[in-house]
């Protein structure tokens, strides 16, 4: 089997297998810890510009399936697992991990220590990194790691938002009926949501139909006297990759639509509406990614179990009196959720269309169809 | 919400003795419990009848009461306790049967106790089959069709809407006693009526089967504020028909998608809020149609349970502990996740390596039992292993189990030098047969079965073993074959001897493959750089610090730390300290002979090493046990007990010394190889082991002292056995020279049963020798455990058996004080014990085992280590034995401890064992030399009638105050039982007998009603029994066709539940009992008045 290498930019080199597609790759390498959904993973596009490594040993197991897909590619710059399926077993899978990865041309790395570089990723924080399978050596790897430009600053957006803007129909689907050849029961959709596609997920717009939305989705530059024109009833922000900093643009158009419209944004969108409200947001050390992570709602006490991945958060401070802290996360306190004073406007941190991961969120888009309830009132 | 303020003393229940389906992990659930209760300041007052359990040490609870787990003893500890709430889900279904029993009696309710963690109706919602079906119904879930039934007739009405096989279970029993497949009419009909039998209620499940589908397991936590937490995911290696506590399984699932992951959750999450399990743990298992997808609920535990324990030690989460805080009102984002300190015990585990779990069977002790794998429970004790692989996990699992297997060993033509080969079509026929009906040995099966070139697909269609797992076997044989054949034709690349090595192979298994020994092979990876390293559990993958080291082994590729790092070097998280240490030896999978007891005695050697400041480090690979919980000792080792998993510990950690003597043999069997190796061996030397072990200088030493053993010989041959026999006379004790524990041990009573046992046993192990003691028929036997700091010995304990010599000791009650032994076999006794100690130098623990006969003391065996009885004689003399002993190891003497003189109680304390014949039909309940009973109960009163009578209850031999007794012994029996046949008579019992026993009792003025033996007519006594016309049997019996005359009485007592004796010590023992019982009743009294009664004495 070929040689495939991973340099950090501290300098630590690991030498492992090849599984994908061959080349070589930068990224910022990141861990996610859910022991399932990996698929999911590979085509969020808020994975754009990072190599992943997965903390679970074992990828692969139950293959790719068509309809676990949350965007039309995978977006991860690179991919690393301890042991990667060559066999993989379930009903709905259709091809082998390595399969799908090597179609797509990502690269991948294997059989090395992932929990060791999970350590070092705990320890020193997110880097810059590479893997190739065709520089096999080690300083000059080490070197390509170092000059990687990283995500601070850089507009990733404009990478993977949408060309032009379209409408989606979708709802959930239930696991046994699939929804490819069953009859989506007709939704009542009361609401017309426009959706910002900063690197947006499936689901998300699948439960936005569910909970009775028609959803028209626009790229992430749309100018924001555009989407009034269009009068919706709410406006939502997605999530997406990298730095919110470095997408001035969206927060100038978020700026003019706060007090519009009711407005919900997640993750990426929630750094993006806090920024508008003239909040701050920082880089954290190794950022939250992964199935487990527990989250106060701070209204009714109840812990919901989330999943999570972003790498930047939102200062509480730099949205004193403008916005308060609704949601927080119990593991190292940071904010997971907002809601204005006044205006109808609310965001999460962490992803409650799950996918990967727990639906014990869900909830958050039922909130987001009734505050539109309200404001129409 | 912070802990509740109005309940302030609460009692808890545990399990009982040892059964199949009910084993240590409710000491661990319940110790837990206890620890975490006290912590918070509540008064716990536990009851429970198992003296092995590190729970009952007088110091875990505020008030122990080793009792009897019935409503009639549990409530006469509430009226005398009065405690404000009760926790009915830490001792398995015995507790929780007995806590629904209480409260449906109105008991909970008169005297004021609250029921927490579990409510009754969530109880009734979960365990009563109809009202579970209707509450899935409610809530969009399935369950598999099928109907209750409480009579033949309605079973079969149900099953015509049904196709074969049809699953039978019966109600409320544990670990699925009297359930099965049926895969005809005639099947179904058989096993309806055994579960009607089984079952307490007279009822049984009849239901659609779905074998073969794939089986999941999630345990759910939620707390008083409604946050539900999934702990972990279990994915079954053997298919929805093999029960799960005999199925191999697999943490975390590993063939779901998220979305299908998250259906299972999702349908968790509304099931325990559904059931209203208010707080604490569940288990519930699911079935999932490989085809399709479709899921069923199987089953929900609203309690802690075997799968808890293994959730915990799979992911470091501690489910029992927080359940009892949750119980007490915490919510699980107040309570601190305890190995990242950091974190909130609300999230759900994340794991970065894979669980196996493995089943221990027991067959070979019931060669009678049907070894097919059923929705019955079989097996006896599991290990669990951990790899960053599922072949490393599975690997060394095997090598966990300590059955011989030390990697995927050739099963079939076992002496065959080639690896691959081609099958003669019987062993085809064989091994299709094998992977077809589930067995203990399935995955050995299917690695044959690939080794001759069968298809994974071919292997699915027989085992419906999901292909992901068999694929994975598949890797494992084709390393196998790679490295046969590169050591055949030259040297094996250290690129494969590494895969190999992470694909978790031994270096036993891959001494064979090379035809090489284990430490050539050693060599030869340690040179290429090739050796093992120490991961943490950690319950986060690594996204936080971990504060608790709990370790496993594994193998990492090595990685160049920095830019400027010449070599590679491989992570390891085992950072060893400089302190001063020590490593227990644990004592593996729970088995019948070694269980409980050990690990008992192995906790309490960590206590000791806390209290000397000693580090102490455990080394166990069963994780239903107290000494596998992360927070027992200093460092905890999850691994197998082999030699090479041992060393390699050993070689980390360079500890002062390992203490070998606490966990049973499996530890004891390492001392020679440890001590060659270098490694220091605490208290008494392995020299003086061997001298225990081997024969001819154990014989040696006897001679030395001047004490007397019964005569015995050696035999290499038939004939030579004959001569030997001869020589010492009939009847005569024989056993291979190279088994433990009483296996194949025969008394054998003519030359002719010699004869016919020498060719069983030099077929079976051709070379070695047989050896033949004479055998010393009714004599007392004694069993003394004794403590030595290699100076001063004394005594623990000398424990009088009921059941004569020829009953294997774990099998026999016992008695401490003695209750008919003269004061001066005593002293006798007590000389001998003292000067076997001293001979034998003996630093730590010694049991001897006597035999008494015509006055004369005979020693049978001495084991320089821990007993099984030690946590009996503990609690019995209020001296934590195993804790002082490791102390006396250290090098302390006994006066430094403060332990000068031999404790005699002034009460009297029985120790009775419990046996699995019910789950195993077609067995007889007969005792002789080979050990068969899976656990012990405590019966602790004033005089022996009364504390033998308690242990009788405890062990579920419900003795009766009034009715009917069957007798029928054989001759030599007739006499002796004319005192118990009087007694029993005198206190107003009507007995029958068969013709014999009952002409012996009447012509000695005896009342006694002649009833037909099965084979003289009806109504026979077989009959009389099922119409519930007896209440105790007597029977005792000799000689083959006698033997099985009889055996449909024994069975069909034991299926009825009656209380029976199949020796005379022990019917007689019983009318003393039951007399005790009727003069004054029995009332309960907590170990800790026990133990004030001995500082006062």
């Amino acid at each position: 089997m070929k040689k495939a290498i991973l340099a950090l930019a501290d300098g630590t080199v690991f030498e492992g297998m090849s599984f994908g597609a061959e080349g070589e790759r930068t990224g910022e390498v990141v861990f996610n810890t859910s022991m399932t959904g990996y698929q999911e993973v590979l085509t969020d596009p808020s994975y754009k510009g990072q190599i992943v490594v997965m903390t679970y040993c074992h990828q692969g197991n139950y293959g790719i399936n068509e309809e676990d897909m949350e965007s039309n590619r995978p977006w991860v710059e690179g991919f690393i697992v301890k042991e990667p399926c060559h066999y993989p077993s379930n009903w709905r899978s259709t091809e082998s991990l390595m399969g799908y990865l090597g179609w797509h041309g990502v690269v991948g790395i294997s059989g090395i220590d992932t929990r060791a570089l999970t350590r070092i990723i705990r320890e020193k924080g997110a880097m810059e990194a590479v893997i190739s399978t065709v520089d096999a050596d080690h300083a000059s790897l080490v070197q390509k790691a170092r000059a990687s430009k990283g995500l601070v600053g850089r507009d990733i957006v404009k990478e993977v938002t949408c060309k032009k803007p379209y409408i989606w129909e979708e709802g959930l689907w239930t696991l046994w009926k699939g929804y490819r050849g069953a009859q989506q029961a007709p939704l009542e959709k009361k609401f017309k949501v426009i959706v910002y596609d900063f690197g947006i997920k499936r689901n998300i717009l699948r439960n936005l139909v569910s909970a009775g939305c028609n959803v028209a989705v626009v790229p992430a530059s749309a100018p924001a006297e555009d989407v009034l024109k269009a009068q919706p009833d709410g406006i939502f922000l997605s999530n997406g990759p990298g730095d919110p900093d470095a997408v001035p643009y969206a927060r100038e158009n978020v700026r003019k639509l706060i007090g519009k419209k009711p407005i919900f944004g997640i993750c990426l969108g929630h750094q993006i509406l806090s920024l508008a409200l003239g909040g701050k947001t920082y880089k954290l050390k190794f950022g939250h990614r992964g199935g487990n992570q527990p989250v106060k709602d701070l209204k009714t006490g109840r812990v919901e179990i989330t999943c999570q991945n972003h790498g930047f958060a939102v200062d509480l401070e730099s949205l004193k009196g403008v916005a308060e802290l609704t949601h927080i996360n119990l593991n190292d306190n940071t904010v997971e959720g907002l809601a204005h004073n006044e205006l109808p406007l609310f965001s999460v941190q962490y992803h409650p269309e799950a996918s990967p991961g727990p639906h014990d969120s869900q909830y958050l888009f039922g909130r987001f169809v009734k505050m539109m309830e309200e404001s129409k009132r | 919400m912070p802990k509740r303020t109005d309940i302030k003393k609460i009692l808890l229940i545990g399990s009982g003795p040892i059964v199949i389906g009910q084993a240590c992990e409710f000491d661990y659930s319940g110790t837990q419990a206890c620890k975490a209760l006290r912590e918070d300041g509540y008064e716990v007052i536990l009851v429970n009848s198992n003296p092995a359990t590190i729970m009952t040490d007088p110091t875990l609870a505020d008030r122990t009461y080793i009792e009897p787990i019935t409503v009639e003893m549990v409530e006469k500890i509430i009226e005398k306790e009065r405690p404000d709430a009760l926790l009915p889900t830490m001792g398995g279904q015995t507790a929780l049967n007995v806590s629904v029993k209480l409260a449906e009696a109105g008991i909970l309710d008169k005297y004021g106790v609250e029921m927490i963690g579990a409510k009754l109706p969530a109880i009734k919602k979960a365990e009563d089959r109809e009202l579970f079906k209707l509450v899935m119904k409610k809530i969009g879930l399935e369950v598999p069709r099928s109907g209750h039934a409480r009579c033949e007739a309605a079973a079969i009405e149900i099953a015509e809407k049904m196709d074969f096989p049809i699953i039978i279970r019966p109600s409320f029993t544990l670990g699925g006693t009297g359930g099965g497949i049926a895969y005809n009419r005639q099947e179904f009909e058989e096993m309806v009526r055994r579960g009607l039998e089984c079952s307490p209620v007279q009822e049984i499940l009849v239901e659609e089967s779905i074998i073969g589908w794939k089986e999941f397991e999630l345990e759910v936590m939620r707390d008083v504020n409604d946050n539900v937490v999934i702990i972990c995911s279990i994915e079954n290696f053997d298919p929805m028909g093999v029960h799960t506590g005999d199925s191999i399984t697999v943490a975390p699932a590993q063939t779901l998608t998220d979305k299908e992951y998250q259906a299972l959750r999702d349908a968790s999450v509304r099931i325990i809020r559904e059931i209203g399990v208010d707080t604490g743990g569940s288990n519930i298992q699911f079935a999932v149609n490989p085809e399709t997808g479709k899921i069923y609920v199987i089953e929900m535990n609203p309690r802690v349970s075997r799968s808890s324990a293994l959730a915990s030690k799979a992911t470091g989460f501690p489910i029992a502990k927080i359940a009892a805080r949750l119980a007490v009102g915490y919510t699980l984002d107040e309570i601190p996740n305890d190995i990242t300190k950091k974190t909130p015990a609300c999230f759900e585990p994340t794991i970065d390596y894979v669980v196996v779990k493995m089943p221990r069977f027991a067959f070979q002790k019931f060669p009678n039992a049907d070894p097919t794998l059923t929705v019955q429970m079989k097996s006896v004790g599991e290990a669990m292993a951990m790899g960053r692989s599922f072949k490393e996990a599975m690997q060394k699992a095997l090598r966990s189990l300590e059955t011989g297997s030390y990697g995927f060993e050739k099963i079939v033509r076992k002496t065959r030098r080639v690896h691959s080969f081609k099958p003669a079509v019987e062993e085809v026929d064989l091994i299709k047969e094998r992977l077809k009906t589930p067995n203990a040995e399935r995955p050995w099966y299917i690695c044959e079965a690939l080794r001759v070139g069968m298809h994974v697909d071919d292997i699915y269609e027989l085992t419906k073993i999901d292909r992901w797992f068999l694929n994975n076997l598949r890797d494992i044989t084709e390393l196998e074959e790679g490295i046969y054949w590169q050591s055949k034709t030259g040297r094996v690349a250290p690129e494969l001897l590494r895969k190999a090595k992470e694909c978790g192979f031994s270096y036993r298994m891959l001494g064979a493959l090379m035809d090489k020994d284990e430490e050539a092979v050693k060599k030869e990876a340690v040179d290429a750089g090739i050796t093992p390293v120490f991961k943490t559990v950690d319950t986060c993958a690594a996204e936080f610090e971990a504060f608790t080291p709990y370790l496993y082994s594994t193998y990492e590729r090595p990685f160049y730390h920095s830019a400027d790092d010449k070599a590679q070097k491989a992570a390891c998280e085992a950072s060893p300290t400089e302190r001063k240490k020590v490593i227990i030896l644990g004592s593996g999978p729970n088995r019948i002979g070694q269980g409980i007891e050990f690990d008992y005695c192995c906790v309490h050697a960590s206590f000791a090493l806390k209290e000397e400041g000693v580090e102490s480090i455990m080394v166990n690979c069963n994780p239903e046990t107290v000494s596998t919980d992360y927070d027992t000792s200093d460092r905890l080792y999850f691994e197998p007990l082999t030699f090479e998993d041992v060393m390699a510990i050993i070689e980390k950690e360079k500890p002062l010394g390992v203490i070998v003597q606490l966990g049973g043999q499996t530890p004891l069997k390492l001392s020679v190889p440890l001590e060659k190796a270098g490694v220091r061996i605490l208290g008494t030397s392995s020299d003086s082991i061997d001298i225990a072990e081997d024969r001819e200088r154990f014989d040696r030493l006897l001679e030395a002292l001047e004490l007397r053993r019964p005569e015995s010989g050696i035999a290499r041959s038939a004939d030579e056995a004959v001569r030997v026999a001869g020589s010492i006379g009939y009847p005569v004790m024989v056993r291979p020279s190279y088994v433990l524990g009483g296996r194949a041990m025969e008394i054998v009573y003519d030359e002719m049963s010699l004869m016919n046992y020498m060719s069983r046993a030099l077929q079976v192990s051709p070379g070695h020798p047989v050896l033949i003691d004479r055998f010393l028929q009714n004599a007392i036997e004694v069993d003394v455990d004794c403590i030595s700091d290699g100076s001063t010995v004394l005594i623990g304990g000398v424990m009088e058996h009921i059941e004569e010599a020829g009953v294997h000791s774990g099998d026999s009650a016992c008695s401490i004080p003695p209750y008919s032994l003269d004061q001066g076999i005593i002293d006798e006794i007590r000389r001998q014990s003292i000067l076997l100690a001293k001979a034998l130098k003996v630093v730590g623990l010694m049991n001897v085992q006597y035999a008494v006969k015509d006055g004369a003391v005979y020693v049978l065996e001495v084991n320089p280590r821990a007993s099984r009885t030690i946590p009996f004689v503990s609690k019995a003399i209020g001296k934590p034995l195993a804790k002082l002993a490791t102390k006396l190891m250290l090098g302390r003497t006994l006066e430094e401890i403060g332990f000068t003189e031999e404790v005699r109680p002034a009460y009297t304390s029985v120790k009775e064992a419990v046996f699995p014949f019910i789950k195993f039909p077609g067995v007889d309940i007969l005792l002789g030399p080979e050990m068969k009973s899976t656990g012990e109960v405590m019966g602790i009163w004033s005089d022996f009638g009364g504390a033998f009578a308690k242990a009788q209850i405890a062990a579920g031999n419900n003795l009766p105050l009034k009715g009917t007794v069957f007798i029928s012994v054989r001759d030599e029996d007739k006499p002796p039982i004319l005192s118990v046949a009087k007694e029993l008579s005198d206190i107003g019992f009507k007995i029958i007998a068969t013709g014999g026993t009952a002409r012996y009792l009447r012509e000695r003025g005896i009342e006694a009603e002649p009833v037909y033996k099965v084979t003289e007519g009806r109504p026979n006594i077989v009959d009389r029994i099922k119409s519930k016309g007896v209440d105790m049997v007597i029977n005792t019996s000799f000689g083959a066709k006698s033997v099985a005359d009889s055996y449909s009485i024994r069975r069909s007592s034991l299926e009825f539940g009656l209380p029976y004796f199949t020796t005379v010590a022990g019917a007689k023992a019983a009318a003393h009992g039951i007399n005790a019982v009727l003069r004054g009743g029995l009332d309960v009294k907590p170990l800790q008045e026990y133990h004030n009664i001995l500082i006062g004495q």
